[in-house]
């Protein structure tokens, strides 16, 4: 009742989130291993970048959104200078696009009929 | 009257004006008279479909006998759609009217701050 | 079946029609009682949706025919009659959009009275919500070509005006005039189809024009502007550019029944090809067309959400990208509807089943978007962080509906992604590869929105924020109860409504030609 069958693939929840369980189980298991001497408000919470002071910002906010998959996005830099080129905000551009999309869908159905 | 396929080809004429003005023209106002000249191709495709020639309006009451009528239902269907664009028309040209007050222009071109 | 289930389906659209009037005057005479009417006509629609999908899925596939003033003639039809007074036709496809657009009804409705409580305009936000949902209510219910029109278009009136009815803030006014001009575009070519179906058949009725249609020039000329204008109103890449403005700039509760809007426009996108032209076009070509915009739509929706630092525009953009899978499970569908039917109906199962997941997990979204919004006093990634830290239930709901969106298991769209995955890698394993790493980077989109948003230090910026009140809450629990039951047990939900709504648009038209015209 629960699992899904494709015909050629089964997927289960509720066997998968019991093997989630246990997974948690054992992770809480070997975290109570763990050193216990930590303290808060110490020396030891504080952020460590090289052994430098944590430099100051203007709400003690570092990481913004954007900083993250700067990478990713840096190294696809290529494809998105085209797609942000492409989404130009104009509206006849809008027009444009679907008049296109029209006429190719026009040929190809003709020509398939 | 035989008026054969000309009015076909007049609606086919106004949906690509329409589309043309569409397309090119810059001014917002333009814009919506270029939908307006499409809705209009529409219409008029839709009420030529029904037209049928010599046939009279189509009310049964006191109608001669034996005479063709034009069929009524595409002259349902143009006048709803003219109410819609009706409705269309007037909502567009009031965010143009907006769009105006906050850009301090009608250019298609400039009113771009959504991209991306 | 009751008389209430046999004037169900005009109630559906009758009841929000009348309430999307009456709630200006109501309003005058305080916002308690308007919101008492509205929130019993949501309930009143949530109920009868349910009761039509009761008897629907009961009744083992046979379509519900519904005529509006009737009474004098009894369907089936018999010895070549043809209806000429306009029907609503409810097979499983329609009663399961039925059940989507009550679940974001209501729990759009519950959201806003909270959500819309200090602010002006309420009159016209809540008139404009339930002409929408009437207008979807029409069109997934509707068997009469011109009556889908018209119904498209009061969602497109009322969509547009909920876009840009602040006229105030000077971008929603852009995106009002873009939203409006192409949904009006896209409104007309459709119009131009039905008359060109019209002049050949000469008939509106979809039952009556699929028994009819013969696949002519004309037909596909028809098909092309239908197909073309119904993939644009639903979204799909390259002609998507209107769907980020309009998500984007509307209120954020609203921004949940657009996308429920444009899964109307997909479910009359499906109807056309599958029930009204069915076997008269080339299947496989036409499946193809399909294949290539969904896989367009999944790649450049994911990416350009990546890149967005306005938190609406960015679940904006993932919400164009899930309009793609349901096109990529239909699609691959109807490729394979005449030469290898035994993974199309899995394909179909998943594409539909994903319409109920999306439309959960996006209005969750927007539902915790919103809250963040509004917390934040921002809409710019860059300025919000460590909302979290005060803010816990709100974090958490944002995170389930984010991973249920990105397909993670064990939540709801794994679940349907699985099956789009499955049958689209025996189609073409490239299909499958593009489907999975998209949904990978939909989890990084989400990541970089959680992160930017609930993580990070107390800042003085999230130290007065809190939770919302119980009316906001409680409507975002609900559908995280839905993600989770639909995520932990699928096969129920598949067997019951999926199958039926998959096997109306994939095996039914025969029962549907034949529910209004006789055997």
């Amino acid at each position: 009742m629960s699992g899904l069958s494709s015909g050629f693939g089964v997927w289960n929840p509720i066997a998968w989130a019991l093997l989630f369980v246990g997974i948690l189980v054992v992770s809480f298991i070997v975290r109570s291993f763990g050193n216990k001497g930590y303290k808060r408000g110490t020396g030891q919470t504080k952020v460590f970048l090289s052994g430098n002071d944590e430099p100051e910002t203007s709400n003690g906010l570092h990481v913004r959104g954007d900083h993250l998959y700067w990478g990713m996005i840096d190294g696809l830099s290529a494809y998105y200078r085209r797609v942000k080129a492409w989404h130009t905000g104009i509206l006849s551009d809008y027009a444009a696009w679907f008049v296109g999309v029209l006429g190719l869908v026009f040929v190809i159905l003709v020509l398939a009929r | 009257m035989n008026i054969g396929n000309l009015p076909f080809i007049v609606a086919a004429l106004l949906v690509v004006l329409g589309l043309y003005t569409f397309l090119f023209k810059r001014n917002l106002i333009k814009l919506v008279i270029g939908i307006t000249l499409i809705e209009t191709g529409v219409n008029l495709f839709l009420v030529t479909l029904g037209y049928r020639t010599g046939g009279i309006s189509p009310i049964y009451t006191f109608a001669p006998e034996a005479q063709q009528m034009v069929l009524p239902t595409p002259q349902a269907l143009t006048l709803t759609s003219i109410v819609i664009g009706l409705a269309t028309t007037a909502l567009l040209l009031s965010f143009a009217v907006f769009v105006h007050r906050h850009y301090g222009t009608l250019d298609v071109r400039k009113v771009k701050e959504l991209k991306g | 079946m009751t008389a209430l289930t046999l004037h169900a389906p005009i109630l559906l659209v009758a009841l929000p029609l009348l309430g999307a009037f009456a709630t200006p005057l109501v309003g005058k005479l305080g916002k308690g009682a308007r919101n008492t009417l509205i929130g019993l006509i949501v309930l009143a629609v949530a109920g009868l949706a349910a009761m039509l999908a009761i008897d629907v899925f009961g009744s083992g596939g046979i379509p519900t025919v519904y005529e509006l003033g009737g009474g004098t003639f009894t369907f089936p039809l018999s010895g070549g009659q043809v209806p000429v007074r306009i029907l609503f036709e409810v097979d499983g496809m329609s009663a399961f959009m039925g059940l989507i657009t009550a679940l974001i009804a209501l729990t759009g409705a519950f959201f806003s009275f909270s959500y819309w409580k200090e602010r002006s305009g309420g009159n016209l936000y809540f008139s404009l919500f339930l002409m929408l949902i009437a207008g979807v209510f029409g069109m997934v219910l509707t068997g009469d070509m011109f009556n889908f029109f018209v119904f498209l278009e009061i969602t497109s009136i009322a969509a547009a005006s909920m876009v840009g009815f602040r006229v105030w803030l000077k971008q929603s006014q852009e995106a009002g005039f873009k939203v409006m001009a192409m949904y009006t575009l896209s409104g007309l070519f459709v119009l131009l189809a039905i008359g060109l179906l019209y002049g050949q058949y000469g008939h509106l009725n979809i039952a009556v024009l699929a028994r009819s249609i013969q696949g002519s020039l004309t037909d596909m000329v028809a098909l092309g502007l239908l197909l073309t204008g119904l993939a644009m109103k639903a979204g799909a890449v390259p002609m998507h550019m209107w769907a980020p403005d309009a998500y984007g700039e509307s209120p954020a509760p609203m921004s949940a029944v657009l996308v429920v809007n444009s899964q109307a426009s997909l479910y009359g996108l499906f109807r056309i090809l599958f029930t009204l032209f069915g076997a008269s076009i080339s299947t496989g070509t036409v499946g193809w067309i399909l294949i290539v915009l969904a896989l367009l739509t999944i790649f450049v929706g994911v990416t350009m959400a990546l890149i967005q630092s306005d938190l609406k525009r960015l679940v904006a953009f993932g919400a164009v990208s899930q309009i793609g899978y349901m096109l990529l499970g239909v699609g691959v569908g109807m490729a394979v509807i005449a030469t290898r039917p035994e993974y199309g109906l899995v394909a179909m199962q998943g594409g539909i089943f994903h319409m109920i997941n999306d439309a959960a997990c996006v209005g969750l979204l927007f539902f915790a978007s919103g809250v963040v919004i509004r917390a934040a006093g921002t809409r710019d990634l860059n300025q919000m962080g460590g909302l979290g830290h005060r803010m816990k239930w709100t974090s958490i709901f944002f995170a389930i509906g984010a991973v249920a969106l990105a397909g993670v298991p064990p939540f709801n769209g794994f679940a349907s992604k699985f099956l789009i995955y499955e049958a689209a890698f025996k189609l073409n394993p490239f299909l499958a590869v593009l489907a999975v790493l998209s949904s990978i980077m939909l989890l990084a989109v989400f990541v970089k929105a959680f992160q930017a948003a609930f993580l990070g230090p107390r800042s003085n910026t999230s130290a007065h924020v809190s939770d919302p009140s119980l009316g906001m809450m409680l409507p975002m629990a609900a559908l995280v109860l839905v993600v989770i039951v639909f995520g932990l047990f699928p096969g129920f939900f598949v067997d019951h409504i999926v199958t039926p709504a998959a096997k109306a648009l994939w095996l039914g038209r025969d029962a549907y030609i034949n529910a209004v015209l006789g055997g």
